[in-house]
């Protein structure tokens, strides 16, 4: 979305429209100094900024349109309030008027929150099909959502499922990443690669929330979601549970690590997995597999105690260490053009998954 | 109000009227309160019943912003108070207390407060009826949710499969409802559900039977007053809404105990179809929670402005609209769960259309306001606090109606906040302004009006200090539902729970003034309000005889 450069080049025109209108609060003012990628501390009013691009049509939704109407609103209707308890109370007006009716006062107050939501709803309705719409994907990553933790796997490369679970407490601060967001092993995908993501889950409902992307999708057992992300910055984005799903629901975050695409293959590789083109129709017609059906014991990938603490504490792009040239780079890592799946998002029903708990004991 | 009663006095003293000396005759103590049929008395229950239940729930919600203060783990771990007591332990029993305060808030604090207690107590007096069309019955519905209550507080000490409890959030979604909870307390939930909502179709009946049936001669329905108006569509949504609940928490007991598998994926069942049947129920039931207040705050801000309603037909009708689109609207509850696309813009778009009739009813309200002479008595400022933190309520729902924004917040404390302002400050605001309002009608003494001011702007300011915060903790992603959270949401968090505090304060004047108006007794009078209260019971003394309008009164309608 074009004008949504609004949104991330210039916040203080943003802000500059908020004043005019006559509101500062409520709407992200403090926009510059936020992190990316994860909440920033302290008395923060708006949104996390956008990772994608869809995520910044949502800002110029939220931050443009949606906020300045609603806080406009409310104050006219204050406005109104203070207006009438001054003017009309008791002692500035003893004699109460007995008017019920004023058909032209009516017909407008009816008309104009029309006109006030078809105006919110052109944005709605092309932000909502923004999302919708997945362009042909780089990269598939089934996510599986587990008490307590995230699977993470990868199609395309053949990486069997990555477990990811929330780092302990005294990790977290020695590595000096966020406890309750920093995961021991994140998904990672290349910078700026269209990354379909199926979304599942195999005990109960999770809800795979990531804000720096303007979305969470549910992982429910025995269906599939699907939706997408582009994330043209390098950083680490984190995100949560947000589908209640028991006792530790707020200790599954959510950790996607946006890389370049050469540190990208490089990860490939260590996790065993495969770089090379395959072959369109197999790359789209990969059936994602139920959740625990896949063969044996879910794997763990190993990864260098470096690659998962080191450089990734730190959300700002320029702060990620350039990448080892490997000749692995100049093997496109995300190099499946035919990966895009022409179905639209949302629910792909699944057959029924024999991994799935049965709910009553006699079954 | 277009009604006004007949030439016919209603004194009520015994000396002036013996016929009523009869009528007035009021059964032992055991009789009067337990086999109760007399709709005023089954409606003081209910508000007791709803105070009783408010506190709990109050209390719990207090747990929450204990162990939200900061982050970490403080209350819901071992040996914490709640630990030595033997409740509500661990992060499992976080969520059994996030269940039981709004299972508690929704079933036995608002909806018996503003059908079974204001909706017993007035929808009689107001349509000039003697009492309830079915008196028995009416004391089944208070006694089937007096003991749905009682299963439910029973559910904390009860195994739940994960611990004693039943943690599922009051939407108790399956896999988690069944799987994810194997002992009896998730069972114990399902029939206090079952309980509650029989009662309320009970009611329901009662209402729609007595409002049709035993309007007072000359009461049309187009002459009735809002409050009973509202009640009326009221009914009507649970009669229709409920079954669905009903049939909905069947399912998921025969998918818990019997083998069947309606939710079941591993055979061929469906999670997301609980959903749309919870939803279908869940949508209307947060209109059940509003819109007696909306009839409400209608007689308030016409009593105190000294004007009639202003547009009385619009006002009724919208209440009509908002009913009727309340049960197309559903599934915007779950836009992130994969429902096809198609439809999630069908969704957005009844779900815009609502804020149309919700503005008639706002401005309609401030055009009763104006050119009149106001009083900014207690009952009026709590009318007026409803109308402004509704609308804030409101334009975020309008925010959430929009699928593509939704997948930012949903799930969030943007939700949160959303929800409570209309329901804690909305329904809640309703609730306490008609409680003052017709607080010397029902109890027949005076309250304290300073006791009353002071408690409307301490709950005033602490309710916006919870809640307004968790506006900034929803957009910057902060997920509902947490027992902890991540460090960097600390700040707004620690404002929401300071804010608690505060409003426990503002409550705290609520029961002092109570107190005071029991110890003092100032005998109230038939109608404090002067013109502006225009409708039947003020026509009756406060309280009201045991039994009234043996002889119906005659409305006769006033230039309209």
């Amino acid at each position: 979305m074009r004008n949504s450069r609004l949104t991330r080049n210039a916040p203080g025109g943003l802000l500059g429209v908020l004043v005019a209108g006559g509101v500062t609060a409520f709407a992200g003012a403090a926009f510059a100094q936020d992190l990316l990628g994860q909440p920033t501390p302290g008395p923060t009013m708006g949104l996390q900024p956008p990772g994608t691009e869809v995520a910044e049509a949502a800002h110029f939704f939220h931050n443009a349109i949606l906020t300045p109407a609603i806080v406009l609103i409310t104050l006219f209707v204050l406005g109104l309030m203070i207006y009438v308890a001054v003017r009309f109370n008791s002692k500035a007006n003893p004699t109460p008027a007995r008017f019920t009716h004023n058909t032209p006062v009516e017909v407008m107050w009816t008309i104009a929150p029309v006109l006030i939501l078809l105006f919110i709803a052109i944005f709605s309705y092309k932000l909502l099909f923004q999302f919708n719409d997945i362009p042909r994907a780089d990269l598939t990553v089934k996510v599986t959502g587990y008490q307590w933790y995230w699977g993470y796997e990868y199609p395309d490369q053949e990486i069997a499922e990555i477990t990811s679970t929330m780092l302990p407490e005294d990790q977290a601060r020695a590595a000096g990443r966020p406890f309750k967001l920093a995961v021991d092993n994140p998904m990672v995908v290349p910078q700026g690669a269209v990354v379909k993501v199926l979304i599942t889950g195999a005990d109960v409902i999770h809800s795979w929330g990531m804000p720096a992307f303007g979305y969470t999708f549910d992982a429910i057992p025995g269906r599939i979601n699907e939706t997408w992300f582009k994330a043209d910055r390098v950083g680490t984005y984190y995100g949560n549970c947000r589908e209640l799903c028991g006792a530790d629901h707020a200790f599954m975050p959510v950790e996607v690590r946006v890389v370049p695409r050469a540190e990208f293959a490089a990860w490939v590789v260590r996790n065993g997995g495969v770089l090379g083109q395959r072959p369109a129709s197999a790359a789209s017609a990969a059936p994602p597999t139920v959740p625990g059906a896949a063969a044996g014991p879910q794997t763990t990938a190993p990864q260098p105690a470096a690659a998962a603490a080191g450089q990734i504490g730190t959300p700002a792009a320029s702060t990620v260490p350039a990448a080892p040239v490997t000749p692995a780079a100049a093997n496109p890592a995300a190099p499946n053009p035919a990966g895009g799946d022409p179905r639209p998002a949302g629910s792909v029903p699944t057959s029924p998954t024999p991994a799935a708990p049965a709910a009553a004991p006699a079954q | 109000m277009a009604t006004t009663p007949a030439a016919r006095e209603y004194s009520g003293t015994h000396d002036t009227h013996p016929e009523h000396a009869d009528s007035d005759h009021k059964p032992g103590f055991f009789a009067r309160w337990f086999f109760s049929t007399n709709h005023k008395d089954i409606g003081t229950l209910y508000l007791i019943l709803a105070i009783v239940a408010g506190t709990v729930g109050g209390i719990l919600s207090g747990l929450i912003r204990w162990e939200l203060y900061e982050p970490g783990l403080q209350v819901f771990t071992e040996g914490s108070l709640l630990d030595r007591l033997g409740v509500f332990e661990g992060k499992h029993g976080y969520n059994v207390v996030v269940t039981a305060h709004a299972l508690i808030m929704i079933f036995f604090t608002v909806m018996p407060a503003m059908i079974g207690g204001f909706g017993n107590w007035f929808v009689p007096l107001m349509i000039g009826a003697p009492d309830m069309a079915f008196p028995r019955m009416n004391n089944v519905s208070f006694w089937l949710t007096a003991a749905a209550f009682v299963l439910l507080m029973i559910t904390p000490f009860v195994d739940g499969g994960q611990g004693l409890g039943a943690g599922t959030g009051w939407t108790i979604y399956p896999p988690l409802s069944t799987s994810g909870h194997a002992g009896p307390a998730m069972d114990l939930v399902i029939f206090s559900l079952h309980l509650a909502g029989a009662a309320s179709i009970l009611g329901a009946i009662n209402f729609i039977t007595t409002i049709f049936n035993m309007r007072a001669p000359g009461m049309t329905l187009h002459r009735m007053p809002l409050f009973a108006w509202s009640v009326l569509i009221t009914s009507f949504l649970l009669l229709l809404s409920l079954p669905v609940l009903a049939g909905a928490i069947t399912m998921l007991l025969t998918d818990r105990n019997f083998g069947t598998a309606f939710f079941n994926p591993g055979a061929g069942g469906d999670p997301v179809m609980f959903q749309h049947l919870f939803w279908f129920f869940g949508h209307p039931e947060v209109y059940i929670m509003i819109l007696p207040g909306f009839g409400m705050v209608s007689h308030i801000v016409a009593t105190f402005s000294k004007k009639p309603v202003f547009g009385y037909l619009a006002m009724a009708y919208a209440m009509v609209a908002i009913g009727f689109i309340g049960f197309v609207v559903w599934a915007h509850h779950m836009y992130t769960d994969g429902t096809p696309i198609n439809m999630r813009a069908y969704f957005v778009a009844a779900t815009m259309i609502i804020a149309v009739p919700t503005g008639v009813k706002i401005f309609s309200w401030i055009a009763t306001m104006w050119g009149g002479s106001i009083e900014f008595k207690v009952p009026m400022l709590w009318a007026m606090g409803f109308i402004f933190l509704f609308t804030i309520g409101g334009v975020t729902g309008v925010v959430l109606a929009n699928a593509g924004m939704d997948y930012t917040f949903h799930d969030t404390y943007y939700v949160v906040a959303h929800f409570h302002y209309v329901l804690s400050l909305g329904a809640i605001y309703s609730i306490f302004a008609g409680f003052y309002y017709w607080f010397e009608k029902m109890f027949g003494v005076k309250y304290n009006e300073i006791l009353g001011l002071i408690h409307f702007w301490i709950f005033f300011i602490g309710v916006n200090v919870i809640f307004f915060p968790q506006h900034f903790l929803g957009m910057q992603g902060m997920p509902r539902r947490y027992v902890d959270y991540p460090d960097a949401f600390a700040f707004w968090n620690q404002v929401s729970s300071i804010g608690y505090f505060i409003m426990v304060a503002g409550l705290a004047f609520f029961f002092i003034m109570l107190a005071e108006a029991a110890i003092r007794r100032r005998k109230g009078v038939p109608n404090p309000w002067g013109i502006g209260a225009t409708t039947l019971e003020w026509t009756l003394p406060s309280p009201p005889p045991f039994h009234q309008f043996n002889d119906p009164p005659v409305v006769r309608a006033e230039g309209h």
